[in-house]
């Protein structure tokens, strides 16, 4: 009994070795999607050492310097407080990331447990949570997220709970998706005949084996993710006023429009860019793993 | 297949019964939930002075007394057979008034912007199809990438920038005439065209290699007339299946790309009262949007049905 259980385990390392490897090639050989990496990292050192150097405080007010367009001395403008539009951007780096993770996080999390839940018992319990997550995939999702918002209120805690709610859904109807095919495999078999338990079954088996699509969907969501925390701080709904965000910086800046433009811009700019970065590294390894997988996009 | 589809009907009614319960928990149960709200704009600025009898009359009026679950019955009841779905606590009138004078504008904004987003996505998705691997081909690619990733309120602020305020081409906002529609309209589709185009791109390339294509390719026939008759429709089907997501896609747009233009619709209508806590409104701003949604994935469900036969649904 236990040589079956390691000849498994075996098998399953092994294909999982020879998939790193494939892995690692195949991102190199993509230049898109190198590059897409190496801008995230940069994002990521921003994002990190941001609050950690001492940059002059974003929230600097200096009336006499306001609405500037683009000069040495403020490299894309000032804003129409005279805060300085690049240190602003570099900001909200740090926060546009951070919430985006939190909220990944969150949902991830729940979207697997429930999914693999979901789809290892069948039955009754995949009945109800199947019409759970259908109900909440009915809504459109930034309507949604507004309306809890409108009700909780500004704040970090409340914008990541509220986008979690939101996105959970999706992770866990592809994680059921998985799992319902996954289950069917005989390693899946041969577990259970040896008398793993259910937990086991779903921690060992289950959820490593199906949650690399998981992770890839939620790679490419990270950007709907951020440009949902800057559609609602654009409406003025998510993060209180004194945490610099590139949707509210735009939405201040739109005011300004007809004189200072930039203001308006670089932050749409900023906010593009990252999604696009994600989008890019998401797919592309959408298509390393499942390079029959074409034009799936949102499903 | 009308087993199907009656199947659907009545997945799609107790998805909207859910959706109108969660709706009504949700309102009920948050603090500044609708029986405070209720209270505090029948005594607005006199809750302090109001006499606890006062307070029992108002609260029995409304029936704030009896359990959740029995004021949600009513309401349904009021709200099915009587249209009655509560008066608005800013505008002071009925909401159901409000959302069929809103209802237009969101269904014309929305209709336009559908309309744009297939025309151009599906041609712009063939084009890039047949010059598959050249520059065209490239170009288009690399311009969906930002159509998807661009946010909707940027696309639209920077149309109002380019077109307005410096070509002075259309109004900045307003609601009435074909100028003020095309910004608006064209804001909200960019991400629905772009996602099109790359589905349709990628379904076309599939259809064209298949052995009738090259058959009728063999056969001399046109490449207009294969495009048309043989290949479309099949690579029309998973064109359709994103539609309905799309739908959902573009109402919730609409809550944004309303408010940019000042768009009188449902869109803003719920954004506007979620600011002022004008909760019978918000309710029924919901439910209108998760209704017409949840309405366009069973009509596009039925488009699938008939566009591919060897479907049955049992």
């Amino acid at each position: 009994m236990i040589g079956l259980e390691i000849t498994c385990l075996q098998n399953k390392s092994s294909v999982f070795s020879l998939k790193k490897d494939g892995i690692a090639g195949k991102i190199l050989n993509r230049k898109d999607i190198t590059i897409s990496i190496l801008l995230l990292a940069l994002l990521f050192v921003v994002a990190i050492s941001y609050p950690l150097l001492d940059f002059s405080d974003p929230n600097t007010i200096d009336l006499t310097n306001k609405n500037l367009a683009p000069s040495a001395e403020n490299p894309l403008g000032t804003d129409y407080l005279g805060r300085d539009i690049l240190n602003r951007l570099a900001a909200g780096t740090t926060t546009s990331l951070s919430i985006a993770a939190g909220v990944s996080a969150i949902s991830l999390f729940v979207g697997i447990f429930i999914g693999c839940i979901s789809g290892y018992y069948g039955g009754i319990i995949d009945e109800t949570f199947s019409r759970i997550i259908d109900i909440f995939l009915s809504f459109p999702g930034i309507v949604f997220a507004l309306t809890i918002m409108g009700f909780l209120g500004s704040g970090v805690i409340n914008l990541i709970l509220a986008l979690s709610i939101v996105h959970w859904a999706k992770y866990a109807r592809l994680m059921r998706g998985q799992v319902l095919s996954i289950k069917e495999n005989e390693y899946v078999l041969s577990a259970k005949i040896i008398g793993a338990g259910n937990f086991h079954i779903m921690r060992k088996h289950l959820i490593p084996n199906s949650v690399a699509t998981v992770i890839v969907l939620a790679t490419i969501d990270i950007g709907h993710v951020i440009l949902s925390i800057a559609a609602l701080n654009f409406l003025g709904i998510g993060l209180p006023s004194d945490i610099p965000e590139w949707g509210a910086m735009l939405s201040a800046g739109k005011e300004f429009m007809r004189t200072s433009p930039y203001q308006t811009i670089f932050p749409g700019m900023a906010i593009t860019m990252v999604v696009i970065i994600f989008s890019i590294i998401g797919e592309g390894l959408r298509d390393i793993l499942d390079p029959n997988d074409t034009g799936g996009e949102y499903l | 297949m009308y087993r199907y589809i009656f199947k659907r009907m009545i997945f799609t009614a107790i998805t909207l019964f859910a959706v109108f319960a969660l709706t009504f928990f949700l309102m009920n149960v948050i603090p500044g939930g609708t029986s405070e709200m209720i209270l505090k704009h029948t005594f607005i600025g006199l809750e302090e002075s109001a006499t606890q009898e006062q307070m029992v009359q108002v609260s029995a009026r409304y029936n704030l007394n009896d359990p959740l679950y029995i004021q949600f019955i009513d309401w349904l009841k009021r709200g099915i057979f009587e249209g009655d779905l509560g008066m608005s606590f800013v505008y002071h009138k009925p909401v159901l008034d409000l959302l069929l004078l809103r209802l237009p504008a969101t269904i014309i904004l929305a209709l336009s912007s559908m309309f744009i987003a297939v025309v151009g996505g599906v041609s712009l998705g063939i084009y890039a199809a047949l010059k598959e691997n050249k520059t065209a081909d490239h170009l288009l690619r690399f311009l969906t990438l930002f159509g998807v990733s661009m946010p909707g309120f940027w696309v639209a602020l920077v149309l109002i920038l380019i077109f307005s305020v410096y070509l002075k081409m259309v109004p900045v906002a307003g609601y009435g005439s074909i100028e003020n529609l095309v910004l608006p309209a064209f804001a909200l589709s960019i991400h629905s065209l772009a996602s099109i185009m790359r589905i349709t791109r990628t379904s076309m390339l599939e259809t064209l290699g298949q052995d009738y294509i090259k058959f009728a390719t063999a056969k001399g026939l046109p490449v207009n007339r294969i495009i048309s008759r043989h290949a479309l429709k099949n690579a029309m089907l998973p064109v359709v299946t994103v539609l309905g997501f799309q739908m959902g896609a573009m109402l919730g747009g609409s809550v944004i790309i309303e408010t940019v233009f000042a768009w009188p619709g449902i869109g803003s209508l719920l954004v506007n009262s979620i600011f002022a806590r004008d909760l019978y409104v918000v309710q029924a701003c919901i439910i209108v949007i998760v209704f017409l949604f949840l309405i366009v994935n069973f009509i596009v469900d039925l488009v699938y049905i008939y566009l591919d036969p060897r479907i049955r649904y049992g």
